[in-house]
């Protein structure tokens, strides 16, 4: 059912349409603005592909404890550890090389993001906790430490920025617009998108493999789909949730490879920007399908892009674009029934009318 | 095709006297199960009648029904002869039905008054509705003997005054009907007795109760009348006091077309299962086994009869490795001469495929199917670590499916196609995927539970011959139904379960259903109720 998600968007822009209208603006302008700058040049798909790298992790992450009845709101907070994870990696260990280095922060990230998720899944598993409240609960903690961490203790001597230092050159990896540069062609000069966007590729085949391939995937499945079959089976309820946690706290926090180490080269509040929510979105349009995911992580990227193209060319206000960016959650998520129950009446019809 | 036995059924309650309730021609149904067929019910005025039936036989249904959570399909329902319509729990309260459900509906958090006015304030302000309540709720306590602190927090109570709370909201509410859902599930045995005394009180102010129950001793104890429900129909009324509880027990469980399997005399080896004094204490602190000790031999099935209820699903969790989360479990399992741990690691579904359980479970689509896998992911459920369905770190999918297409082809499973989801499969078939896939591994035990209920006629012939199949080939079975004439039909030996015990056991050449009746009722056919059985519980 590939239509869906598509009337849900083609919904979502109409009616955001009519909101630009409603406040004097042109759609087509607003619409052209957001193609262009998202799309319209190479540097646009390089930062498009930049924000598209951050929410294949974070909706990987969602998809992963979603399959095993797990709802993991809590990527923002693990993303937010991951980071710290990554920046002491790349602060305190003395890379030779960047190679080396985009390998270590992503083991720390991921180790970061996988501890943070480890708290709520065992509360979850032994003590009943429902796994929502902590998660989200866990973001706000994950924020208050990380803002305690760089203004007292990371923060370089002198500074007045709640931030790390630099980190040293041998962790700088490699924009898309270098490694194209390398092989000798112009493309995207000073995008944001960076060589984590194959580690996120990598982990999307990997999730796949996971879900579909593995014991512990068919468990997990298994056990999303119904807890007495798992227990009648021999599936330990804690050992899948505590196991599910784990890598969905991993993903999220190997997304910090991305934006700390990848784009600002050091550990500022608030580097997530909410990616960890988006995940959530992207899962539920990419229907907890590492191709759909890929493929609505792309979408959100545009919108992002796109959004802060925007405000910066129009008079649309910023937070018209959170607004358009809800709406494309909302149809394709929440009201993501509306579509297909009216979709799917449409077809069974003309089946029966064929047959 | 359902052949019904005859039973002394007293003449149906005459209309015209004095009538609380009058149901007539009530049906209600769930997509395609009927729930309720065309229910007939006349209770008195006054009188205590008991509904009893097993579980899903459709009594909370009807009383759900009776209590406007559900509209009838159709039928009518009278209430002191006039036709009502009762549309939702107001209009029941207003014509004066008051409910008592099994899981207690109230506010953990409020005190007892806070809870009794609760729906039933006069007025914006709670003060005066308070202070008439505290009176009102005084009187009620002392005339029927309920004593409660009217502003102790509900949570603080003990289970049983939290059902007098219950009943109390009832009665405040001025219901003369009064309608207690399994009330004695949760009770201590003084805590049973102390309903019943209050019951009789209330019947003797004039009060219509009844009492649903699937505890034939209750039945017997306290009602006037009593209707038996069997698969969303009532199959007979009779005075209380002109029955017993061994044809009650017919009734219930009812009895189908004489299945014939033709079998040779069973060839007993040596014990396969054992077990010694097995205990369990459910989460609620109940306690559901007392006591089993059980052996059964290679080449033999063992058929455990009763009425659901008394153990049977517990004992099979156990040996299945999956025992109700929070129950405690004492005793000793031994499979072919090794003993099993109780709980712990070393006892879930895997370990106990390892020891070469096998297990068939009572409701193949909570727990023997993941009803949204299809087929061939079914096929390995369970058996999913099995060498030769993985290949190193991943799982060997052609090789499950390979192995699904057989199973499907040598158990005629339709449509053979293993792509589909179990779900979109009928009762029989997806029955047909869990006994092929449990009966295949060749278990030196299988436990199988209900392994033909929802089933068609073709399909219980098949397996009932799989699973004597497997016997000859020197395996042991335990089989758990509540179908008294697939215990007969398939068992090499019968146990009857009664209230976490083993009443006795009979061998089905000489076993008469009356002599199991008596037993799956809690008695000795030759001597009186059970001393331990019997006064137990009440």
């Amino acid at each position: 059912m590939i239509l869906t998600p598509l009337i849900s968007l083609a919904l979502a822009f109409a009616i955001s349409a009519v909101v630009i209208l409603a406040i004097g603006e042109s759609p087509v302008e607003a619409l052209k603005v957001m193609v262009e700058g998202a799309l319209g040049s190479s540097y646009g798909w390089g930062n498009t592909l930049y924000y598209t790298t951050n929410y294949i992790f974070t909706g990987l992450a969602v998809a992963v404890a979603y399959h095993a009845g797990l709802f993991n709101i809590g990527g923002e907070g693990q993303a937010t550890m991951g980071g710290l994870g990554v920046a002491l990696c790349c602060l305190f260990i003395p890379w030779p090389h960047w190679t080396l280095a985009l390998l270590g922060a992503a083991v720390a990230g991921a180790l970061f993001g996988a501890l943070w998720a480890l708290i709520p899944a065992w509360l979850q598993a032994k003590r009943g906790s429902h796994i929502v409240i902590t998660t989200i609960m866990f973001n706000f903690i994950a924020y208050n430490i990380l803002t305690h961490l760089l203004s007292k203790t990371l923060r370089p001597l002198g500074s007045m920025d709640p931030a790390t230092a630099n980190f040293p050159p041998a962790t700088h990896i490699p924009g898309l617009w270098q490694l194209a540069e390398m092989m000798g062609f112009a493309w995207g000069k000073h995008s944001l998108a960076n060589v984590t966007l194959f580690i996120a590729l990598l982990m999307a085949f990997l999730v796949w493999v996971l879900i579909w391939r593995t014991r512990l995937g068919y468990e997990l499945r298994a056990f999303g789909k119904s807890e007495p079959a798992a227990r009648y089976a021999g599936i330990s309820p804690v050992r899948i949730t505590i196991i599910t946690m784990l890598i969905s706290g991993g993903l999220a926090g190997m997304m910090a490879v991305n934006n700390v180490m990848g784009m600002s080269e050091r550990l500022i509040l608030n580097a997530v920007e909410g990616a960890g929510f988006f995940g959530i979105a992207v899962a539920l349009m990419g229907r907890n399908h590492p191709v759909g995911i890929v493929l609505a992580a792309l979408l959100f990227g545009f919108l992002f892009q796109g959004g802060a193209e925007l405000s910066l060319w129009t008079s649309i206000p910023r937070e018209l674009i959170a607004v358009i960016q809800g709406l494309v959650i909302l149809f394709t998520g929440a009201l993501d029934n509306m579509v297909r129950l009216p979709l799917e009446r449409l077809f069974a019809a003309r089946r029966r009318k064929e047959g | 095709m359902a052949v019904q036995p005859e039973h002394p059924t007293s003449p149906q309650i005459a209309a015209g006297q004095d009538l609380a309730i009058e149901l007539r021609g009530i049906s209600k149904a769930f997509g395609a199960v009927q729930a309720n067929k065309s229910i007939d019910l006349a209770v008195r005025r006054g009188t205590i009648h008991g509904i009893i039936g097993e579980n899903g036989a459709g009594k909370s249904t009807l009383m759900s029904i009776l209590y406007g959570f559900y509209r009838p399909d159709e039928g009518e329902i009278l209430i002191g002869g006039q036709p009502v319509a009762i549309t939702d729990s107001r209009a029941a309260i207003r014509a004066g039905i008051g409910m008592v459900f099994q899981h207690f509906k109230l506010v953990q958090n409020f005190t007892v008054l806070e809870n009794v006015i609760l729906g039933a304030e006069d007025g914006a302000l709670l003060r005066p509705s308070l202070a008439r309540a505290r009176g009102e709720l005084q009187r009620l306590a002392r005339d029927y003997e309920m004593q409660v602190d009217p502003d102790e927090i509900v949570e603080e109570l003990s289970v049983g005054h939290q059902q007098r709370v219950e009943i109390l909201k009832a009665l405040y509410r001025q219901a003369d009907i009064l309608i207690l859902d399994e009330p004695t599930g949760v009770l201590t045995p003084a805590e049973a007795d102390h309903l019943f005394r209050v019951l009789q009180g209330l019947r003797d102010e004039g009060k219509t109760i009844i009492l649903i129950t699937h505890k034939l001793r209750e039945i017997m104890k306290i009602t006037d009348n009593v209707s038996v429900m069997r698969r969303g129909e009532i199959v007979g009324t009779v005075a209380t006091a002109d029955t017993n509880p061994t044809a009650m027990a017919e009734m219930m469980v009812g009895r189908k077309v004489i299945l014939k399997v033709d079998k040779a005399p069973a060839r007993r080896g040596a014990p396969v299962l054992e077990i010694r004094g097995l205990r369990m204490v459910d989460d609620a602190g109940v306690e559901r086994l007392r006591g089993i000790d059980l052996d059964i031999r290679a080449g033999e099935i063992l058929g455990i009869a009763g009425v659901a209820g008394n153990g049977q699903s517990q004992l099979l969790e156990i040996l299945g490795g999956f025992p109700e989360v929070g129950s405690k479990l004492s005793g000793r399992i031994a499979v072919n001469g090794h003993e099993l741990p109780l709980d712990g690691r070393g006892a879930d579904g895997q370990a106990r495929r390892r020891a070469g359980i096998g297990h068939v479970p009572e409701d193949r689509q909570v727990e023997g199917l993941i009803m949204d896998f299809d087929a061939w992911e079914n096929a390995a459920f369970g058996y999913h670590d099995a060498p030769e369905y993985n290949r190193g770190l991943l799982m060997d999918n052609a090789a499950i499916r390979e192995d699904a297409r057989g199973k499907m082809a040598r158990f005629d499973v339709r449509p053979p196609d293993v792509e589909l989801a179990a779900r979109n499969f009928s009762g029989g078939n997806q029955q047909k995927i869990v006994v092929a896939r449990e009966i295949e591994r060749n278990p030196d035990l299988l436990l199988v539970g209900q392994p033909t209920r929802g089933v068609d006629i073709g399909a219980i012939e098949f397996i009932h011959k799989r699973i004597v199949e497997l016997r000859d080939a020197g395996k042991a079975v335990l089989l758990v139904s509540v179908e008294l004439d697939e215990i007969m039909a398939l068992s090499d030996r019968i146990a009857v379960m009664f209230d976490g015990r083993i009443m006795g056991e009979r061998l089905p050449e000489e076993a008469t259903t009356t002599a199991l009746g008596c037993l799956m009722a809690g008695m000795e056919p030759d001597a009186g109720p059970v001393q331990a059985a019997g006064g137990a519980r009440t």
